[in-house]
């Protein structure tokens, strides 16, 4: 079974996020940075459909030169091999050129099953791996917590408003990954000194044969709106200030 | 030239869902000041009469595909009709809800028709004739605005943000055929468990009481549960809560979790880590309530109570149960 998973480097979600003084982007200076918490789940079960059923793992990530840390991050953790698309037009990337760039990267490669993050925490679009799919002619699991593949079949069950809906697809596909697909491993200091020697392929976007002309433009970004100094109800006794409290919703906030 | 506001509806069961007029309103409002019509896309099976509702809250004109294939939601039949037809008429803009189903189907779609999306946005306005869409990025960390340079420019809206807002204009229904294939369809739902007990769902619920670490332990939910009842809440929690096993992973609330914005949000025994605000501070109100006075879940909080959750939640309860009756 080969099982490509496309992975993404983004802030730690403990990091402070501050914005250039324009507008124009993030302040990366002090920034930690990790592998997307949704792409771990993709990776773990990437590795756990290659224990089961034989094949390989293949990782690839879109990014500065810095996103080689997180796909030797998935190497150490027990993926063969990478490849790291990385060319400075692509750095202010929209989904559907991410979407283009990892689409060109996989057609080359045999795929049953292609896994990514439901969305990346830093910009938090939660549209490449459907654009992905689309691009490839392949259908689609997403927001996945539980997937089970037989029989050229995978059978997933994904949370959706007040219910669970099991969905089956016909291979290959895209899965997306939600928390609660699987507990990911760490990686094991045998597993990082052999990472090491796995190879990875850089590839530019004119090796891939892309466009950059990006869709999606953001014209400006901003703090978040400041929310007014709220109001600490004072007092000793519980059962007043939890009156005083209902008090003040009802009738200053309105909202009971 | 393409020129009308768009809208995809979401229906489940045959019953629309709050979001589709949330997002009719939208649209609505755009179209007034582009001085355009509405148009829906209707998908289901036995939904035609569905139409009327939608034209209540704004909406000129509903494209609806009726048929089994419909039924329940799948990406590739509904992403290939919505396709169809949004190629056929050339809307400027079309909008979807930032629903489960409706972020799975916007982001098809954006693939389909080779355009970009603004995903999860949380307000929407007019500059020079196009688009301008706010949303939060690094999990409501910082918030950026986005244009769409491709057609049509495509926007997914957080359910519960937008006002639903009456409008009566014609809502007529316009029948297409999508020309789906059953038979060449790769996915298909095999079943779909609803869950017991009417619960409210988190993304649409107008009040949430959730539970944090404070809380000490699985056994002491029953409380929120109470206050949740009496107020007609869902129940959320998190991130620590459900880590340690004391809530399913469907009621985590924050950045590996959910995104709400119900009008109150009641945080018990939750200090307010960063990637807990990140999904709840959109809400109208917020009520803090920790024994911590240096919690950072006050510096967020419209109101707050430095005390004991376990003196005061029973007391809340007890004093809103009294305001109910």
């Amino acid at each position: 079974m080969h099982l490509v998973v496309c992975v993404k480097q983004a802030p730690d979600t403990e990091a402070l996020i501050k914005l250039k003084p324009d507008g124009s982007g993030i302040e990366e200076a002090g920034i930690k940075w990790v592998m997307n918490p949704y792409d771990e789940y993709a990776v773990e079960e990437a590795l756990r459909l290659k224990e089961k059923n034989g094949g390989d793992v293949t990782i690839v990530s879109l990014g500065p030169a810095r996103a080689m840390e997180s796909i030797r991050t998935a190497l150490a953790m027990g993926a063969d091999k990478g490849i790291h698309i990385s060319d400075p037009s692509l750095d202010r990337a929209d989904a559907f050129v991410a979407a283009s760039a990892l689409a060109a990267a996989i057609k080359s490669l045999p795929h049953d099953i292609i896994l990514c993050g439901q969305r990346a925490i830093d910009d938090d679009s939660g549209q490449v791996g459907s654009i992905l799919a689309e691009l490839l002619g392949v259908p689609q699991l997403t927001i996945i917590m539980k997937l089970e593949v037989a029989g050229g079949v995978a059978k997933a069950v994904k949370a959706i408003e007040g219910a669970q809906v099991v969905l089956e697809s016909a291979l290959p596909c895209v899965v997306t990954a939600q928390k609660g697909l699987n507990e990911p491993r760490y990686a094991s200091l045998p597993g990082i000194m052999k990472a090491k020697k796995k190879p990875v392929d850089v590839k530019n976007a004119a090796a891939l044969g892309i466009s950059v002309e990006q869709k999606a433009r953001i014209i400006k970004m901003m703090p978040p709106p400041q929310r007014a100094a709220g109001k600490i109800i004072q007092g000793d006794d519980p059962e007043a200030k939890a009156r005083e409290l209902v008090r003040l919703l009802r009738e200053e906030a309105k909202v009971i | 030239m393409a020129q009308e506001v768009w809208i995809v509806a979401e229906q489940r069961d045959g019953v629309l869902r709050k979001v589709s007029f949330e997002i009719a309103s939208a649209a609505r409002r755009i179209a007034d000041e582009l001085q355009t019509d509405v148009a829906a896309v209707l998908l289901g099976s036995g939904v035609s009469a569905l139409a009327g509702a939608l034209g209540k809250y704004g909406v000129d004109t509903v494209y609806v595909a009726d048929g089994p294939v419909f039924q329940n939601y799948t990406t590739e039949a509904y992403a290939a009709a919505v396709a169809k037809i949004v190629k056929e008429k050339d809307p400027a803009i079309l909008l979807l809800p930032a629903s489960v189903q409706g972020k799975d189907l916007s982001s098809r779609l954006v693939g389909k028709l080779a355009t970009g999306m603004a995903s999860d946005c949380t307000e929407l306005r007019i500059e020079n004739g196009k688009l301008v869409a706010r949303r939060p990025m690094y999990a409501a960390k910082c918030f950026a605005d986005v244009v769409i340079d491709g057609t049509p420019q495509m926007a997914s809206l957080r359910p519960n943000v937008f006002a639903a807002v009456e409008m009566p204009k014609a809502g007529t229904a316009v029948a297409f055929d999508a020309a789906i294939d059953p038979a060449s369809l790769k996915t298909k739902v095999l079943e779909i468990q609803k869950e017991s007990g009417g619960k409210v769902e988190l993304t649409e619920a107008n009040v949430i009481v959730s539970g944090g670490r404070g809380m000490k332990g699985p056994e002491n939910y029953a409380l929120i549960e109470e206050l949740a009842a009496v107020l007609g809440a869902a129940v959320g929690a998190s991130r620590a809560a459900v880590d340690a096993g004391w809530r399913p992973q469907t009621d985590q609330v924050g950045q590996t979790g959910k995104t709400v914005s119900p009008n109150l949000y009641v945080a018990c025994g939750i200090s307010g880590a960063i990637q807990h605000l990140a999904g709840m501070s959109s809400s109208k109100v917020i009520v803090a309530i920790n024994k911590d006075p240096d919690a950072p879940i006050f510096a967020k909080a419209d109101y707050g109570v430095v005390d004991d959750l376990f003196k005061v939640v029973p007391e809340i309860t007890k004093a809103a149960k009294e305001l109910m009756e």
